[in-house]
């Protein structure tokens, strides 16, 4: 059953990568340029931030399990442990933040792109 | 990203030299706005002081203590000192954070200049309390890492080897400090911003979407109000680490 749904899972998202790349040549052959560079970082943003997101909820997941064992002990000392998770949640989220910002300065600002399109 | 820009609201003409475009920038404006916000409520709140107070008294009271109490666990008794300035900065970035509720007006503290400002003005103002509590010479030998605290003269020796390998690693991260203070807020507020922003637009294109909107927008006071914590607490203890930490 669960390798079924890999499978079709799978052949959905090759169905739909190729039909991406197909409209990325296309649109390069009409603006007359070589799109290459704008695709990838398109993906580069996406799956950057998809990665990062994963990773910082799975730490975050971590650290509040540990704060909430540490409360379920210790009754008493649940102000200062919800303290230092809630500190501690926003270092990690922070991480988080910063490709978000990569990812904003890639799909926004890209320092590359006046380069690409007013190249040679 | 144009159909999810909100366009201000207010537009004043620039009088300030020096700065290009006709109009004066977004974030300036709105922070006048959080500033005559919060200038007004304090001057309205504290005009007749009583005993047993009013309702915008014991609001401010409340909100005083909470900050003196944060300020007690982490630095200690010598901590109100160091009020007006975590006071402000606490009150301004909560208020900023949830000025997007407005409608017209933006956050801000979602543009980089902003964070940067208020994160630079906290990384001055430790130095400055530490070296003052300190002296110069003492702050800075606290950049140079455990040298002289080992009682053994091998302890004492490996101390010194240390020292350009400590030095690097301090300076660093305290140049960390400010980024992270920056980009934190920055990131996040951005973020909040966008989604409200985004939801507000789909409520156009499908109109059931608007249902959302209440749950949008206590999740933005929600995430306004714990990012200003972070910064807060954070600031608090950098200076706590900056000026008080173990006397010897």
């Amino acid at each position: 059953m669960r390798s079924k749904l890999t499978g079709v899972v799978t052949g959905v998202l090759a169905a739909v990568g190729s039909t991406t790349f197909a409209w990325a040549a296309e649109g390069g052959a009409k603006a007359g340029i070589d799109t290459t560079y704008f695709w990838v970082t398109v993906l580069t943003a996406g799956f950057g931030m998809a990665i990062a997101s994963a990773v910082a909820a799975l730490a975050q997941a971590r650290a509040i399990s540990a704060a909430l064992e540490g409360m379920a002990r210790q009754p008493n000392a649940a102000g200062r442990i919800q303290t230092a998770m809630i500190i501690g949640l926003a270092l990690i989220e922070s991480l988080a933040i910063y490709v978000l910002l990569i990812a904003l300065i890639l799909l926004f600002a890209n320092p590359f792109s006046a380069i690409i399109v007013g190249g040679p | 990203m144009e159909a999810i820009e909100a366009p201000p609201l207010i537009k004043i003409p620039n009088f300030l030299p020096g700065i290009p475009g006709a109009f004066i920038p977004d974030h300036v404006v709105m922070t006048w706005i959080v500033m005559a916000f919060l200038i007004g409520v304090s001057y309205l709140a504290t005009r007749q002081l009583t005993e047993v107070p009013g309702l915008m008294q014991n609001v401010m009271e409340t909100v005083i203590e909470a900050f003196t109490g944060m300020l007690d666990s982490m630095i200690g008794h010598e901590g109100r000192r160091y009020l007006p300035l975590i006071g402000s900065a606490g009150l301004f970035i909560f208020f900023s954070n949830i000025l997007i509720l407005i409608p017209g007006l933006r956050c801000p503290t979602a543009n980089l200049n902003t964070t940067a400002s208020l994160a630079l003005i906290v990384f001055i103002s430790y130095h400055f309390f530490g070296v003052r509590k300190q002296g110069l010479l003492t702050y800075l030998k606290h950049f140079l890492g455990p040298v002289g605290e080992f009682p053994k003269f091998l302890l004492i020796a490996m101390g010194w080897i240390l020292v350009p390998a400590f030095i690097l690693v301090e300076v660093i991260s305290h140049l960390a400090r400010v980024l992270s203070l920056s980009i934190r807020l920055f990131g996040n507020i951005f973020g909040e911003d966008t989604v409200f922003l985004f939801i507000l637009f789909l409520t156009s294109i499908m109109w059931p979407i608007y249902v959302l909107a209440p749950l949008i927008s206590g999740l933005v006071i929600f995430t306004g109000l714990v990012q200003a914590l972070i910064f807060v607490m954070l600031s608090t203890m950098y200076i706590a680490g900056a000026a008080h930490h173990e006397e010897h």
